[in-house]
């Protein structure tokens, strides 16, 4: 995105919201949008999550999840070492079958950017063309709790660094305070952060963790907030709370992301990140998202996984598509 | 290639271990009718499946005299308890044979598998299981210590949900001790006759329940039969009141459970996704075969647009086709007959000056087909918005407060069942009552379980099913 881009959404949000953002116009806006019934939206994704995808459409499917993956690591003990092993993962993830696509990007901490970036020498770059970017999570992860210098310091050195994508996390408490105004002041600020020297931006997902907002009509509010704050993808979780994604939650966003589309014209991405461990479950995901929003959505700049081990269940699925088995955990690499 | 193109997901067809001739199940066995033997036919390709038994008057006969002698001899002796054993026995049979009835189901109904095998199947063993725990409780039932079974029932079922009719009338009928003769649809007897094949397999008593094919001849010849002690009917409000007339004077105890013309009333503050849902699901669940389906959409004007909008976007994504293919979300219109009446109706709702939208989508070349069709600009005076079309066709009008609401709710010569959409649980109560509506779903519809009376008002019928109240409709007082 360019400055006259971001410039021109701000605009927008603002006509959409009638007035400056504060706390009392976010609240009407928000807290204006039709509600969710629980009932209603747990048994839409249960139906969209027995659809049965065989054959052709199966293989499709099981390389469009590993083209769509943020192949992620992010534990306290991570080191460059670990981050190589990672990156290697994320170029080539099945050892013995080097026409397994490439995953979308690999996610770290802001201190293993530079990591990563050094492991994917000529393969970083646009997952839209094939190559492997680098995500860095900041602004606090996973609580966010600290202060609005801190989050922005920690945004504008992952960028510095080389991240093409930031994940950042809102501020849950000041969400559930009704203190929309902060959240939609941090998540602005930090998408100033994510500009590069060049003037382009870095792309931003805002991580709603889902969990910790409860109620499915917190969730359809956070998002819409994020979105009208200027985020370029919204994100389920950090994958440190639990529930992480979930199949109602993950609906309910892409609803969002329709109707804002419907509205505007504009794509958002989709992250569901955190739980989601094997193919069939993937393949839910991917159903849900080609039968709510459209297929166009299932490509690295508007969809994505964040997952670990997901990766490998692919994999093995993948190679069961050809040889007609199941192979042994030993038969994948573990990273 | 399109993803959204899954590939072919088809249910298997071998789990099937079908005849070619079907005869009537009357004294615990299979014996040849005296009628003319008739076809029934998979409305998704017009492909022969089998043979059917006619059962002639004659038959009839049989069947009501080895219901009766099973009454008097067995049935009727035995305790609750004893009762209750086979009724689990065949909720356990319909559940290990769940797949095979699911799958003859979608074949000779044309209904798609994933209903059949997600809502048919598991609500018939639902009702077989919850009418078992009543066989030894009767004396809680509410009438007193004692109360005894009518003697025989006579049943007569509809197409559109062949064997959850079949659960439905059976299970509280056993349940309350009586023995019962039982008339299928013509155009969908099989999975009553699998059903039978259960029965022997459970090793109920013989006559306990007899099945006879046929078509009106056959049913009105059980309703009008003087050893029936109780009848009851699920179909049209004609038959129905053609039945009624039979009846009268008889000493027979009656239950109807006739046609609908609901209305799934949607306010302005509804959960606008989930009352799409709940839109596409009252009235496009099961064709539209469903005769409490949400046929009549009342949406407030204020978000009739947008409503609209959504609503069309969404019936673009539905699946019709094979029906049995796991992902198919509309399958085949019954039969010729009624894809005949659908098309009749639809075309007068046209004339009568609504606006037809039809879903894109490709029609099968063979077969009975009806693509998902909503009219807008419906007045109450159209036809579309008074008569029952019994199909995917929804009639579109608008109210302006929850006074008129209510009051176009309840202008319609049915009272069967009705929704209501809004995210405000006081309003929910407050229209809720003032609905003339046998049932009222409030941001859900056509949801069914077994503990839940079901049944109508006005030419809807009399009689619930479901429940204790459903147990009621089987049982009097003790002498």
């Amino acid at each position: 995105m360019s400055s006259t881009e971001i410039q021109r959404s701000e605009e927008r949000a603002l006509e959409l919201l009638g007035g400056e953002p504060d706390d009392a116009t976010l609240r009407r806006f928000l807290h204006g949008l039709p509600g969710v019934d629980a009932v209603g939206l747990e048994q839409r994704a249960a139906s969209l999550g027995t659809r049965s995808i065989k054959t052709t459409s199966k293989a499709w499917a099981l390389d469009k999840i590993i083209s769509l993956i943020d192949l992620t690591t992010l534990e306290g003990a991570d080191t460059p070492g670990k981050v190589r092993s990672l990156v290697a993962k994320a170029l080539n993830p099945d050892a013995g079958d080097p026409s397994c696509p490439r995953v979308a990007a690999v996610c770290v901490y802001g201190d293993m950017v530079p990591a990563a970036i050094d492991a994917l020498g000529a393969a970083h770059g646009d997952p839209d063309e094939g190559l492997v970017s680098v995500a860095a999570v900041a602004t606090a992860f996973p609580s966010g709790r600290a202060s609005l210098d801190i989050k922005l310091a920690d945004t504008a050195e992952a960028v510095a660094d080389g991240a093409d994508e930031i994940d950042m996390v809102i501020d849950r408490g000041a969400f559930l305070a009704g203190r929309y105004h902060v959240v939609f002041e941090q998540i602005a600020r930090v998408k100033q952060a994510c500009r590069r020297a060049d003037g382009t931006y870095a792309s931003l997902k805002v991580i709603l963790e889902t969990g910790e907002l409860n109620t499915y009509d917190n969730v359809k509010r956070a998002s819409w907030l994020a979105i009208l704050a200027g985020g370029d993808f919204i994100k389920t979780s950090t994958g440190k709370v639990s529930p992480a994604a979930t199949l109602p939650v993950t609906l309910l966003m892409l609803e969002v992301v329709r109707d804002w589309h419907r509205l505007t014209g504009e794509r958002i991405g989709v992250k569901p990140a955190g739980g989601i461990r094997t193919s069939k479950d993937a393949i839910k995901y991917l159903v849900t998202v080609a039968e709510t929003v459209g297929e166009e959505w299932l490509q690295p700049h508007l969809f994505r996984f964040g997952a670990s081990s997901l990766l490998n269940d692919v994999v093995r699925q993948r190679q069961k598509l050809a040889t007609g088995h199941y192979a042994g955990a030993d038969y994948v690499t573990i990273d | 290639m399109s993803f959204l193109e899954y590939a072919p997901a088809p249910e298997s067809r071998s789990i099937l271990n079908l005849r070619d001739d079907y005869g009537l199940f009357i004294d615990g066995e299979f014996r040849e009718g005296s009628g003319r033997a008739f076809a029934t036919i998979s409305p998704a390709d017009e492909s022969h499946i089998a043979t059917v038994a006619e059962a002639s008057e004659a038959d009839v006969d049989a069947a009501v005299a080895a219901a009766r002698r099973a009454y008097d001899k067995v049935w009727s002796k035995m305790s609750g308890r004893e009762r209750g054993k086979y009724l689990y026995r065949i909720a356990r049979l319909v559940q290990e044979r769940a797949r095979e009835l699911a799958v003859a189901e979608s074949l000779d109904n044309g209904k798609p598998i994933k209903e059949s095998r997600d809502v048919d199947v598991p609500l018939v063993a639902a009702w077989f299981f919850s009418y078992a725990g009543w066989a030894d409780k009767l004396d809680y039932a509410g009438l007193g210590a004692n109360p005894r079974a009518h003697g025989v029932a006579g049943q007569v079922i509809p197409w559109n949900f062949p064997l959850l009719m079949l659960a439905w009338k059976v299970a509280p009928a056993l349940a309350a001790g009586n023995t019962v003769v039982l008339k299928p649809a013509e155009t969908t007897p099989l999975s009553a006759l699998i059903f039978a094949e259960i029965l022997q397999q459970a090793d109920l008593p013989a006559g306990v329940v007899n099945i006879v094919t046929g078509a009106g001849a056959t049913g009105a010849a059980v309703v009008a039969h003087p050893d029936v002690n109780k009848v009851a009917f699920t179909g049209s409000t004609a038959v129905g009141r053609a039945i009624a007339k039979t009846v009268a004077g008889s000493g027979k105890t009656l239950t109807l459970e006739l046609g609908g013309k609901a209305a799934n009333i949607v306010f302005d503050d509804a959960p606008i996704e989930q009352a799409v849902e709940g839109i596409v699901n009252g009235i496009f669940f099961n064709q539209g075969h469903v005769c409490c389906a949400g046929s009549r959409l009342l949406v407030q004007e204020s978000i009739h647009d947008e409503v609209m909008d959504r609503l069309k976007s969404r019936l673009s994504t539905l699946r019709l086709g094979d029906p049995l293919d796991k992902n198919t979300d509309i399958g085949a219109i019954n039969s010729a007959e009624q894809l005949q009446r659908i098309r009749e109706l639809s075309d007068i709702g046209e004339q009568e000056g609504a606006e037809r939208w039809t879903a894109d989508c490709a029609i099968p070349d063979r077969g009975f087909w009806f693509a998902p069709t909503i009219f807008t600009n419906v007045q109450t005076s159209h036809r579309i918005a008074r008569d029952e079309v019994f199909g995917p066709v929804l009639s579109v009008l608008t109210f302006r407060t929850p006074a008129e609401a209510i009051e176009k709710a309840n202008n319609t010569p049915y009272g069967l069942s009705a929704g209501i959409w809004t995210d405000k649980g006081s309003r929910i109560l407050a229209v809720a009552d003032r609905l003339r509506a046998g049932v009222v779903w409030a941001n859900t519809f056509n949801k069914f379980d077994p503990t839940s009376p079901f049944g109508g008002y006005k030419e809807s019928g009399y009689g619930r099913e479901g429940g204790r109240q459903g147990l009621l409709a089987y049982l009097k007082g003790a002498a």
